[in-house]
């Protein structure tokens, strides 16, 4: 039973799987490092699943639906910036807000265009030369032969710490995160780095929601995401604000994803329930030892104001 | 200086300002949407009213969907007052009408029915109080986020209740078909009764509908959770902490407790929210298995109508009678004129996003004021003085 479980398809699902949890909460660790604590994750993402979904339907190409995400993400992560920066409001609660807007504008614009779900053809598997012909292990069928968006989400984890470790940019988005004050004297326009880091957040969640339906799932249909993005705010907290950490709490979500659907596969009669149960318990209790932690962005969730 | 009263006439305005701004929001952005949907704007407000109030069914449909979105509403209240944001409506529901629907099957025909109400209730509020009271535990205690926790433990009640409702809590006549997860009903004599107003000439109001007296219960709970936060030391403290954490601590308050103290109250009112729906309207617990099979939505919908009533109570009782209609009206809008139901959800996240955002006004507005009687401007002429002061306060 355990080989027909463990088999290396389901390392292989597992993979694909982390592919949403991965863009998106790589792009709420940017925004988050910067102090803002963006929760429209999950709205963003179905706004971006709609649009990559129809716009490859309408136009054949997958790619121009990852360039509609995107854009639609670009302009919810402004909208965002403008509401939690500009306007200062309480963090959690806006985003909620804006949860709520991306979960019906998805489905109106679904049920008023697109009517039933309809598959698209979408990203199909890429074959590494050589290396997905590895036997060793399954190692070929694990790591290299997926679509473009897992390969790129797993290369998203080295290029995003060494953006935010190495790069002058990076040294802004953690100093004003850390000391708004200290930065706005030394001349950082804190509002403008926080401004990017969402906006950047947000184009990565709609690459998420993308990812859902024009690579994984290949269909849109009503809350596609199924709260997704609220897992992937919670995993930056979980993986203590760095992206390896976060890769890895996003395997922990997506292998107990491929396990789950082997044993309804294989037809298994394991109440299911407890072990989708299980990561959202193993998150709290992640975060219950995340929180002690200094890792955490001082100023996160704080409005700047100047002279305070 | 503006006479006093005249002050006290505008501040009252001000804090007419999140729901007047959001409303115009929404119904702007309501708007533009109808429009590039190529749907006539006035027939589909039309439709939504009618709706929502058309004919006595429909008023009773609405207050209906009203009740639990004001028990959880309510709950917020205490809750965002402490300054403790609350998501968890969905899970501390679901725990509410577990626990209530297990009381109720448990010793349903053992025990004096209104006994067995009671026990009932009291367990749905007990058993929703503790799933919120983990959240604010953790908060209070091991400083977790309140938002990501309570999230998560909305997942974990989801995935219980499945459990539950397939399992150890599935309908005896069910077991062994291909069931939908549901509880056994529960005995008639456990049933909350229906709602009808006498009015004059012996003429009854919404007789024949679904109304039950969970709307009384609501209504009541207002009263007492209004009473508790302005008229009693416990709700003082829960609002001083809301208010200022650092201050309240100097003064003496312990403020882990209030935080875990307004979790408790806002869970145990979002399970009564639970329990009611189970007595008072669908006499067993059932779901299909996601996320809102069983609460539609109450515990979001819940949040939204507590920001619309400027959390207080009685301005929820409004706000969740006003978000009832938005969405039985938005069924007959979608059957009338093809306007799919959804827009309503995307309209009330506008709302939300306009309420917390003009509510920041109202604040900076009153933290003004306080500046100015602490710190008349006659000491303050020019702009370089009023920043040194302004320094110097903070």
């Amino acid at each position: 039973m355990i080989e027909q479980v463990f088999t290396a398809s389901v390392f292989a699902a597992a993979l694909r799987l982390a592919t949403p949890y991965m863009f998106a909460s790589i792009g709420e660790m940017f925004g988050q490092r910067s102090g803002v604590l963006n929760l429209g994750v999950d709205g963003i993402m179905l706004m971006g699943a709609f649009f990559a979904h129809y716009v490859a339907l309408m136009t054949g190409s997958a790619v121009l639906g990852v360039g509609a995400a995107l854009l639609v993400g670009a302009l919810l992560g402004l909208a965002t910036a403008f509401v939690s920066v500009t306007l200062k409001a309480e963090q959690g609660i806006s985003g909620i807000g804006m949860y709520l807007f991306g979960l019906g504008m998805s489905e109106l614009l679904f049920q008023r265009l697109v009517g039933t779900p309809r598959s698209v053809e979408g990203f199909s598997a890429i074959y590494i030369p050589l290396l997905s012909d590895i036997q060793f292990l399954g190692i070929g069928e694990i790591f290299f032969r997926h679509n473009i968006l897992v390969y790129v989400a797993f290369a998203l984890v080295p290029i995003s710490a060494y953006i935010i470790n190495r790069t002058p940019f990076g040294l802004m988005i953690r100093a004003v995160g850390q000391n708004p004050q200290a930065a706005d004297a030394m001349g950082i326009n804190v509002a403008r780095v926080r401004y990017m880091t969402v906006i950047l957040g947000s184009m990565l969640a709609g690459l998420a929601g993308a990812a859902l339906s024009v690579a994984l799932l290949k269909v849109f249909q009503q809350n596609l995401t199924s709260g997704l993005g609220f897992i992937a705010v919670a995993l930056v907290y979980f993986g203590r604000w760095r992206p390896v950490g976060i890769m890895i709490g996003a395997l922990l979500f997506s292998f107990v994803n491929a396990l789950q659907l082997q044993i309804s596969a294989i037809g298994l009669n394991i109440p299911s329930e407890f072990a989708v149960m299980a990561p959202y318990v193993i998150t709290i209790i992640a975060l219950v030892f995340a929180s002690r932690q200094t890792e955490k962005p001082d100023a996160l969730t704080k409005p700047f104001e100047r002279g305070e | 200086m503006p006479r006093p009263h005249v002050r006290a006439w505008f501040d009252r305005l001000f804090d007419l300002l999140p729901p007047v701004t959001s409303l115009g929001a929404a119904l702007a952005v309501a708007s533009i949407l109808l429009i590039v949907m190529n749907a006539n704007v006035g027939e589909a407000y039309l439709a939504l009213a009618a709706g929502a109030f058309g004919t006595e069914n429909a008023t009773a449909e609405t207050l209906v969907k009203a009740i639990p979105v004001l028990f959880i509403a309510i709950g917020i209240c205490v809750a965002f007052r402490a300054s403790v944001i609350n998501i968890g409506g969905e899970g501390q529901m679901i725990a509410g009408a577990v626990a209530g629907v297990t009381i109720a099957i448990a010793f349903g025909g053992r025990l004096p029915p209104l006994l067995v109400i009671v026990l009932s209730l009291l367990a749905g509020f007990a058993a929703g109080a503790v799933y919120g009271g983990i959240a604010g535990f953790l908060k209070a205690y091991f400083n977790v986020n309140e938002i990501l926790s309570t999230i998560m433990l909305n997942q974990v009640a989801v995935q219980m209740m499945n459990f539950l409702l397939n399992g150890p809590l599935l309908d005896p006549t069910e077991v062994g078909t291909n069931h939908i997860p549901k509880t056994a009903r529960i005995l008639n004599e456990l049933q909350l009764p229906r709602l009808t107003i006498g009015w004059f000439d012996g003429v009854e109001v919404f007789a024949r509908t679904r109304l039950h007296y969970g709307l009384i219960l609501a209504i009541l709970l207002a009263v007492v959770v209004y009473v508790l936060l302005w008229h009693t030391p416990i709700g003082y403290r829960i609002r001083a902490v809301g208010f200022n954490d650092r201050a309240s601590r100097y003064a003496g308050i312990n403020v882990r407790r209030q935080v875990v103290l307004a979790m408790c109250l806002a869970g145990g009112c979002a399970g009564l929210a639970g329990v009611v729906q189970v007595l008072g309207l669908q006499y067993r617990l059932q779901t299909d298995g996601s996320p809102a099979g069983f609460t539609a939505n109450a515990g979001f919908n819940g949040i939204v109508a507590a920001l619309f009533g400027g959390l207080n109570p009685f301005g929820a009782i409004p706000a969740s009678i006003f978000f009832g209609g938005l969405l039985v009206g938005a069924q007959n809008m979608q059957r009338d004129i093809g306007v799919p139901a959804s827009l309503i959800t995307a309209v009330n996240g506008i709302i939300v996003i306009f309420a917390v955002s003009s509510q920041v006004f109202v604040q900076r507005r009153r933290q003004r004021r306080r500046n100015i009687e602490i710190n008349p401007p006659t000491t303050a002429s020019s702009p370089e003085a009023a920043a040194a002061t302004r320094k110097a306060q903070a």
